[in-house]
């Protein structure tokens, strides 16, 4: 079949001679024999061990600390104002002290956690409207029906961001303060640069200005009926950090992908002492600005400080998965090597 | 078997089913056609046959038009049950609430998938109608107003009448109305119409053919009514109106479309049936759509997955009612349910068909097009196969259906037609004995002794498993065959295709000696076979059976060549010296008679009476001062192992006794009552007192290999039975000659009862004995004798209880113990006792008795019965079956076998048509079977598991997830990445081991035929080895979905912000899995070419590449809604801890699955695994020694002439016509000669009566031949040994004094005998029951005995040596490596 070639001769419809179509094109035939198997087993596993207890000294070195402020101390009076949705729009502050063992070198990132929060939702990841976040005008207006019920406001006012996720954003804020001997000393959170490069400058823009405001450019919107704020009022000192590209709410947007997660509420700024090698030891407290209400589903709030490596927060998982994958792997490959000793050696099944 | 109505009618319904349901709706006309009750055809009148409408000539087998294409084809497809599926799929997704996916993840396979079987449907198509296109634009001339035109076949109608010339098509089903040829009769040919060869006669009724000319022709206006357009080639009844009277038409009178005239200058015919009627279209039906075991498994598979995805639908809808209740409902203040949703379990119900469709992965689309595309590229693989090319026929394989690839590797049963497949149908003059002394055999034996010395031999005996034990001799190089007798200096009329090898007999003939010239005097003179002779000297014979074309092709080369013949003279050119002879009578051949003779008068008047017949015949008819040469002849007619011989005797007769016999057979022939017993009387009255002149051996020729592949397909486990048309006697010398039977078959059962009764006695007094023997022989071992016996007595009880329960069903145990036994063993059953066997009550003995035998022949069976021979083991045996032939007959077992093969080239192409696979040689079955079979079988499951391993991986992540995400049917991946998954990134590289792997290559497969093995027992991809990829499957997915999990679910970037963001998370998942599956491909893949590498790089590069593609901002700007994982790929990828991840899932993934396959391989390897190791130590050796060995080797395999030395010690004379009677007739009336022939001779018609009314009262009154146990020459027993056959001690002595100059088959028992000889295996050896026992005989202790290079099955026998080495080296340690080495070093 194929293109038939008129070659003349009794030898016309002979298949061509090629490698290919006679199935003897060249080829490596690797065989599993224990000469490439047990090394290999071996250097895994040697491999696994290093990088386990380099990893593990290098997790040694940070720092992290947990902090769960649902109901600690004054927050619980918070808590249970939030369980009441008639004095959601109250303000409450409560404070949270803690103290640090252990000074935290280095940089410090400063985190809130939830528990127990549904980000991964299948209806609720859906529940957003990219095209409205990178400022289409038709789409400002006009919210995909994705968003559904938080597309429009009871006079079908345009909810600007619309769906759930943008209307559930995470609204505690927090105050950290150094009680040092000398003194309280605020310390002073670096807010912004929270995001992914490309979320903030590709994925959520703003709509164009043609010289109007950010207040002109959503006239006509509203804001998420959870929101105290509109959107454009989320920084009003930063026009580089107002309306969709807004830290927070960017960060809010990076849906988590399980339902106890943490996300970045800013890092240490180290320019003033103390700060400048990180966290002194010593006490500290957080003003909390308690909003978020978790009680409905349960959830817990928490706040995470921690320092960082070159791979990352703190992660003991790593370490001890690759130590523990490392031992398993030199278990194996000494039975292969024991089987293979007494039963196997030389090809001896092989010879029969 | 010549005339086409000799057919039985039952034949046909099987052979040619009707199949017409496809053309319903396509072809309106057929539908009228059903309702037709009789057609009316009035002869140049198209006014009058327009009124029926009857379908016109052109014929249509297309199916679509351009218009019609696309509704048509979508909605055949639509009703393959997996496209409905997805289409089903794809109308949930567009719910809103339900759909989890994007429609496009349905979509963009489904068209892919629907567009690339709509290509292939189309282009198959277009070469149905360029097909159609050809044959209805064929030109025909056609009388129309009293003058031929050239018309198109296309505008051929019903009722025109149409000249045909000589050699053309016949355009429509004719009524043959005249022919140049006197008495109205035409010559056909109707190879493609039922497969044969040979030339049938027609004749037109009698008043028409006088009309003659066109001009008559054109006035002519006779009416035909006949039956409606029906399918029976052989059958067709009419009345022809004309002038007032009445004729009677039969198919006598028809020419039907498809057929070839020949020997006939013109002839005029009258069109009855046209385009979609004729009895071609209407046999033509599509074939029976076959499916493959593993499609059935897979299918039931399938089927099971589906059930599996109902039930994780179920578990996943539960958890979700149970989250919604319990978490869900307090989230609602973030996340209201959707309007329709108002309580758990509605959204239960939701998120159960949203998770069908996000779990719809693990039946991916893209499994039934992968799968057709592999089995594409098999049978394009088998096309294009060299090896498989004949280079005398021009005709390379061809896989025409791309279907049953897989199947090809788990043949258990062949059962093979004889003529024409195992037999190329050609008959040589292969050996004679003239006067005592014998000619034409020893020439091979001397010819390669001679080169004996220069070589080293060596003798191998393996014994397996299956008794299938063969003794091969070794040629490590070409051999040299003697030379051809050059005859063109002795004769000028010599045919130069004649091939004879002795140049004693030649020598003899031209020294002159009288009983040399009597002989080829007599083979000249006493036949039926009718000359042409083109021009001077280039003559051309007519023989009608092809035992008489060689016969006077061979007199013709030594000098007495047959020139011409009238119904009274025969003319020869004798030694350059012409005579003609006249003919005084032709006491012709018949079944009972097996004889012939002819009774002449030379130029000097003396009468002579020349006889040639079946040597048991014949030889009672002798002068009894003939004696001393009887015997001697008788002798030499006693080592003709599988040739058809014949006796050949004279008789000088006087004048008187001439006349008065002359006289008797005139009465006799006149004789209205009991003609026959009278004629038959009176020839036997003359053949009486006969002197002997000699006998002669001919060939019937195998087809090139055919014992080696047999050898080699037997080894492989594989059981093949022989059907066929032929006599009894005719089948067994195949089985010998074709070594399925051969001297150490320790028995051959014929069964050939004519009652039910009769032929259960003889099953079971088979079965009874082959218990015995094999109990006898077991005994003889020292291990497992005491199971045996105890076994043994079992059965003999069981057997002998059978005998009260008649009729009723077999007793299982006894069944079972059947199994077991291991013997040599043959059946051979004819066609009538066949009948009784297949009844219902008797299927069982009969397929526990057959199957316990080694060989299996059926002679004189009828195409049906082979169809239901097929049947009955498919039926009882559950083994995959193949049938291979050539011819019409053929058509039914190739259409009922799973796999159907059709040998092209030869006869017509009926069998080709309805085959799966047609190849020129039947020596291809072995490479088809070992090598592409095997390939097949073994991709096709690799491609299977691994595929159902990377879906499950795949999907079942998303069941883990469900239980993070509060089961609402979240996605783990991107919806792009599970669009793509199956058919960008993981489709190639698995698409490439399923065409390309190879665990072997295809040389040791054929070398080691028991590598066919796992395939039969279909060990490679069943219920248990699907389960383990599951396992393996959802343990990756486990893996995959925890690890991450694990690592991610805390870990931050470098720069702090977190990366359990659900985007890192499916980036770093979906990396993860390709990778893993991409390694796991890897592991699975034996055979990497450059194709292989490319696709697995390839694959893992797009997947890079796509992911970024789809990941960059360009995209994200114009369609922000759709690729809103803008940048995942970019940050996730560069982390560290991302990488660390995926090298973890990896390790973990991959390990468990490496240690275990070590395992297998170092404690439990395959012989495959043991194969690919012995060629790896090979190499390494190889290169250290710097030189390659391969080469030699494989120079020896390609050698096969196909020219076996007659061999074997027994007497299996047959008589060898394959006649058939009535041309004696035929001849001395003179009607089949051209009137310019006749007109030399002064012809008288003794025969008043056509000789057709002869011959179909002859027909009526004979009894069958063989149909009674008289008329069988060979005693028809059962159970008592046949003498002839079992004759071990000549074995013996051959191995011992006697070159052996036969390929010897040793039954494992007499291996013991062979301790004697040197190295020879111990008794255990054969009791190792799974390995080969060698025994070995270094050349040099039997110089000179070989023959035969058994190309491929030496080299099986090379690469056994390994394996037998563990059992044999206990005894013979030193000689097999020894020869080893020794092979090494050539």
């Amino acid at each position: 079949m194929g293109k038939e070639k008129l070659k003349p001769g009794p030898l016309a419809r002979r298949p061509d001679n090629s490698a290919f179509k006679q199935q003897r094109l060249p080829a490596w035939s690797p065989m599993l024999t224990a000469n490439t198997v047990l090394p290999f087993f071996y250097i895994m596993s040697s491999v696994c061990l290093l990088l386990g207890v380099w990893l593990l000294l290098t997790v040694q070195s940070t720092h992290e600390l947990k902090l769960d402020y649902t109901e600690m101390g004054d927050c619980a009076r918070c808590f249970e104002m939030r369980k009441n949705v008639s004095s959601a729009a109250q303000d409450c502050t409560c404070t949270v002290g803690f103290s640090i063992e252990k000074a935290f070198k280095g940089d410090v990132f400063f985190y809130y956690g939830l528990r127990n929060f549904h980000q991964n939702l299948r209806r609720y990841m859906d529940s957003r409207d990219d095209g409205q976040m990178v400022g289409r005008k038709r789409r400002l207006k006009n919210p995909t029906s994705y968003c559904k019920p938080f597309d429009r406001d009871v006079n079908g006012v345009p909810i600007v961001p619309c769906g759930a996720i943008a209307n559930s954003i995470f609204n505690d804020s927090f105050t950290l303060t150094y009680l040092s001997p000398s003194g309280p000393v605020d310390v002073s959170l670096i807010r912004k640069g929270l995001t992914w490069y490309t979320d903030k400058n590709i994925k959520y823009r703003n709509p164009k200005t043609d010289n109007l405001s950010l207040a002109e450019e959503f006239e006509g919107t509203t804001r998420p009926p959870y929101w105290q704020k509109l959107v454009y009022q989320l920084d009003p000192a930063d026009p580089t950090n107002n309306g969709f590209v807004n830290d927070d709410l960017i960060v809010w947007m990076r849906e988590a992908a399980f339902p106890n997660f943490k996300k970045l509420y800013g890092f240490l700024q180290r320019a003033e002492k103390p700060f400048t090698n990180g966290l002194p030891k010593g006490n500290y407290t957080i003003q909390i600005s308690y909003n978020f209400p978790v009680q409905p589903f349960q959830g817990r709030k928490e706040v995470v400080l921690t320092t960082l490596t070159w791979f990352g927060g703190q992660n003991h998982f790593l370490p001890i998965a690759y130590l523990v994958t490392s031992s398993l792997i030199l278990v194996t490959s000494v039975v292969l090597t024991v089987v293979w000793w007494k039963f196997g050696k030389g090809g001896k099944n092989m010879e029969e | 078997m010549t005339v086409l109505n000799e057919i039985p009618d039952k034949w046909f319904p099987i052979v040619l089913p009707l199949h017409r349901k496809k053309k319903k709706g396509l072809d309106g006309k057929s539908k009228k056609a059903r309702t037709e009750e009789e057609r009316k055809v009035r002869a140049n009148d198209r006014e009058y046959n327009e009124k029926f409408q009857y379908a016109s000539n052109c014929i249509m087998t297309s199916k679509y038009n351009i218009i019609t294409f696309l509704p048509v084809n979508l909605f055949e497809q639509f009703q393959e049950v997996a496209n409905t599926y997805f289409l089903f799929l794809l109308i949930l997704q567009l719910i809103p609430q339900i759909s989890s996916l994007s429609w496009f993840t349905t979509i963009v396979p489904l068209a892919l998938v629907l567009s690339i079987t709509a290509v292939k449907d189309a282009t198959d198509d277009y070469f149905r109608h360029k097909s159609d296109n050809q044959v209805n634009n064929r030109q025909s001339q056609v009388l129309i107003r009293g003058s031929l035109q050239n018309e198109k076949w296309m505008h051929v109608r019903v009722g025109d009448i149409i000249k045909l010339e000589n050699n053309q098509f016949v355009a429509a089903d004719l009524l043959l109305l005249s022919s140049s040829e006197p008495h109205g009769l035409c010559y056909i040919e109707t190879a493609e119409l039922d497969g044969e060869t040979n030339m049938k006669v027609r004749q037109s009724v009698s008043v028409t053919a006088e009309l003659g000319d066109p001009n008559n022709l054109a006035s002519f206006n006779g009416e035909v009514v006949c039956e409606p357009p029906n399918n029976k080639l052989d059958r067709f009844c009419g009345t022809l109106y004309w002038r007032d009277k009445k004729y009677t038409l039969t198919n006598q009178n028809m020419l039907l479309r498809g057929c070839v005239l020949r020997n006939t200058e013109a002839c005029y015919g009258l069109v009855i049936f046209a385009g979609p009627d004729t009895k071609l279209m209407q046999n033509s039906g599509c074939t029976k759509f076959k499916r493959t075991s593993i499609d059935r498994l897979m299918n039931t598979l399938v089927l099971w997955i589906f059930g599996f995805l109902v039930c994780m639908g179920v578990i996943l809808a539960v958890g979700n009612a149970i989250w919604e209740r319990e978490v869900g409902s307090l989230f609602q203040s973030y996340l209201p349910w959707d309007p329709p949703v108002d309580n758990f379990m509605f959204s239960a119900f939701l998120s159960f068909w949203s998770y069908v469709i996000i779990l719809n992965t693990v039946v991916p689309i893209s499994l039934y097009v992968s799968v057709e595309v592999i089995r594409l590229g098999h049978s394009y693989f088998i096309n294009w196969d060299q090896q498989m090319f004949c280079s005398q026929c021009n005709t390379a394989a061809e896989a025409r259906t791309t279907t049953l690839n897989e199947e090809l590797g788990q043949v258990e049963y062949i059962f093979s037609d004889k003529t024409g497949t195992l037999t190329q149908n050609i008959m040589t003059f292969n050996k004679c004995s003239i006067n005592g002394q014998t000619y034409g055999e020893v020439t091979e034996p001397l010819a390669t002794q001679r080169k004996a010395g220069t070589f080293s031999f060596f003798f191998l005996h393996i014994s397996s498993l299956q008794c299938n034990s063969i003794n091969v001799i070794m040629v490590p190089s070409s051999p040299v065959y003697p030379q051809k007798l050059d005859f063109t200096g002795l004769n000028p009329l010599a045919d130069p295709d004649f091939c004879f090898y002795d140049d004693k007999l030649l020598e003899s003939v031209k020294v002159g000696d009288s009983h040399t010239q009597e002989f080829f005097r007599l083979l000249s003179l006493c036949h039926t076979v009718m000359s042409e002779e083109k021009s001077e000297g280039e003559l051309v014979y007519k023989a009608q059976s092809p035992d008489e074309g060689a016969l006077v092709t061979a007199a013709r080369n030594f000098g007495f060549v047959f020139r011409s013949r009238t119904p009274g003279t025969i003319t020869t050119t004798e030694m350059g010296r012409t005579v003609t002879y006249s003919l005084l009578a032709i006491l012709d051949f018949n079944n009972i008679r097996k004889r012939m003779s002819v009774i002449v008068r030379n130029p000097e008047g003396r009468i002579r009476l020349y006889c040639k017949g079946a040597d048991t015949v014949l030889l009672e008819r002798l002068h009894p001062c003939n004696h001393e040469l009887m015997s001697i002849t008788s002798d030499h007619l006693n080592v003709t192992d599988g040739l058809r011989t014949l006796a050949l005797a004279y008789r000088d007769l006087t004048g008187d006794e001439w006349e008065a016999w002359s006289e008797s057979h005139r009465f006799a022939d006149k004789a209205t009552n009991y003609r026959e017993d009278r004629l038959a009387a009176a020839y036997d009255e003359i053949e009486q007192d006969m002197m002997l002149l000699g006998a002669t051996a001919i060939e019937d020729k195998l087809q090139e290999g055919v014992p080696e592949t047999i050898a080699v397909l037997s080894l492989a486990n594989i059981k093949i039975w022989v059907l066929t048309g032929d006599k009894q006697e005719t089948a067994v010398n195949i089985g010998y000659s074709c070594k399925m039977l051969t001297d150490d078959t320790a028995e051959v059962f014929i069964i050939s009862g004519h009652t039910v009764q009769s032929v259960r006695q003889e099953l079971r007094k088979a079965r009874e004995r082959m218990v015995e023997l094999s109990r006898a022989r077991d005994g003889g071992k020292e291990d497992g004798t005491e199971a045996w016996v105890g076994v043994g007595d079992g059965t003999a009880v069981a057997a002998g209880g059978g005998k009260q329960l008649q009729g009723s069903p077999f007793p299982p145990p006894h069944a079972n113990l059947m199994d077991n036994i291991s013997g040599e063993f043959g059946l051979v059953i004819s066609g009538h006792s066949l009948a009784h066997a297949l009844e219902a009550d008797m299927e069982g003995e009969f397929v526990s008795t057959a199957c316990a035998c080694k060989a299996v022949i059926c002679c004189r069976v009828t195409p049906l019965q082979k169809a239901q021979v097929v049947e009955l083991i498919k039926k009882h045996k559950k083994a995959v079956t193949l049938a291979i032939g050539d011819g019409a007959n053929d058509v039914s077992m190739i259409k009922s076998a799973h796999i159907g093969v059709g040998i092209s080239g030869q006869e017509g192409i009926q069998a080709v048509l309805a085959s799966d696979y047609s190849f020129a040689q039947f020596r291809f079955l072995q490479r088809l079977l070992l090598v592409h079979g095997r390939w097949s079988y073994l991709r096709m499951c690799r491609f299977l598991c691994y595929f159902f391993y990377k879906n499950f991986a795949f999907t079942m992540v998303h069941f883990w997830f469900g239980f993070f995400c509060g089961f609402s049917a979240q996605t783990v991946y991107d919806q792009y990445f599970i669009t793509l998954y199956n058919i960008v990134y993981t489709s190639l590289p698995v698409l490439a081991m399923g065409i390309f792997d190879q665990d072997v290559p295809d040389q040791r497969n054929l070398e080691y035929p028991k590598l066919y093995e796992p395939g039969q027992l279909n060990l490679l991809f069943n219920k248990r080895e699907f389960f383990i990829c599951i396992a393996q499957g959802i343990y990756t997915s486990v893996v995959l979905f925890f690890v991450p999990y694990a690592m991610l679910s805390d870990a931050t970037q470098s720069n702090g912000v977190p990366l359990a963001d659900y985007q890192s998370f499916a980036v770093t998942t979906a990396t993860a899995l390709v990778i893993v599956v991409s390694v796991q491909i890897g592991l699975d893949t034996g055979f990497w070419t450059v194709i292989n590498h490319v696709f697995v790089w390839g694959s893992l590069g797009s997947y890079f590449t796509i992911m970024l593609a789809l990941h960059s901002q360009s995209l994200f700007r114009i369609f922000p809604n759709q690729f809103h994982f803008v940048g995942s790929a970019q940050n996730t990828l560069l982390q560290p801890v991302v990488w660390l991840t995926i090298a973890l899932a990896t390790a973990i993934c991959i390990v468990p699955v490496l240690a275990f396959r070590f395992l297998k391989l170092d404690l439990k390897p395959q012989l495959s695994d043991t194969v690919r190791y012995t060629q790896l130590v090979r190499q390494k050796r190889r290169k250290l020694a710097g030189r390659s060995a391969g080469g030699a080797w494989r120079g020896v395999g390609s050698v096969s002439e196909g020219r076996l030395g007659a061999r074997g010690g027994s007497r299996r004379s047959g008589y060898a016509f394959a006649h058939q009677e009535g041309f004696g007739e035929l001849i001395t009336s003179g009607k089949n000669m051209r009137l310019s022939s006749l007109a030399l001779a002064n012809f008288a018609s003794r025969h008043s009566s056509g000789w057709i009314d002869t011959l179909r009262r002859k027909k009526n009154t004979h009894t069958p031949p063989c149909t009674s146990g008289e008329c069988s020459p060979a005693p028809s027993i059962i159970s008592g040994s046949v003498p002839p056959l079992s004759n071990s001690s000549s074995l013996l002595g051959g191995s011992q004094d006697t070159p052996i100059e036969e390929e010897t088959v040793t039954a494992a028992a007499q291996t013991s005998a062979l301790t004697t000889a040197p190295e020879a295996a111990a008794p255990q050896a054969s009791a190792q029951a799974s390995t080969a026992a060698p025994v070995r005989h270094h050349g040099t202790d039997s110089p000179g005995g070989w023959t035969l290079s058994l190309g491929t099955v030496q080299e099986a026998l090379f690469g056994w040596k390994g394996i037998s080495q563990r059992t044999s080296a206990s005894n013979s340690p030193g000689p097999p490596s020894v020869a080893k080495e020794t092979i090494q070093m050539k």
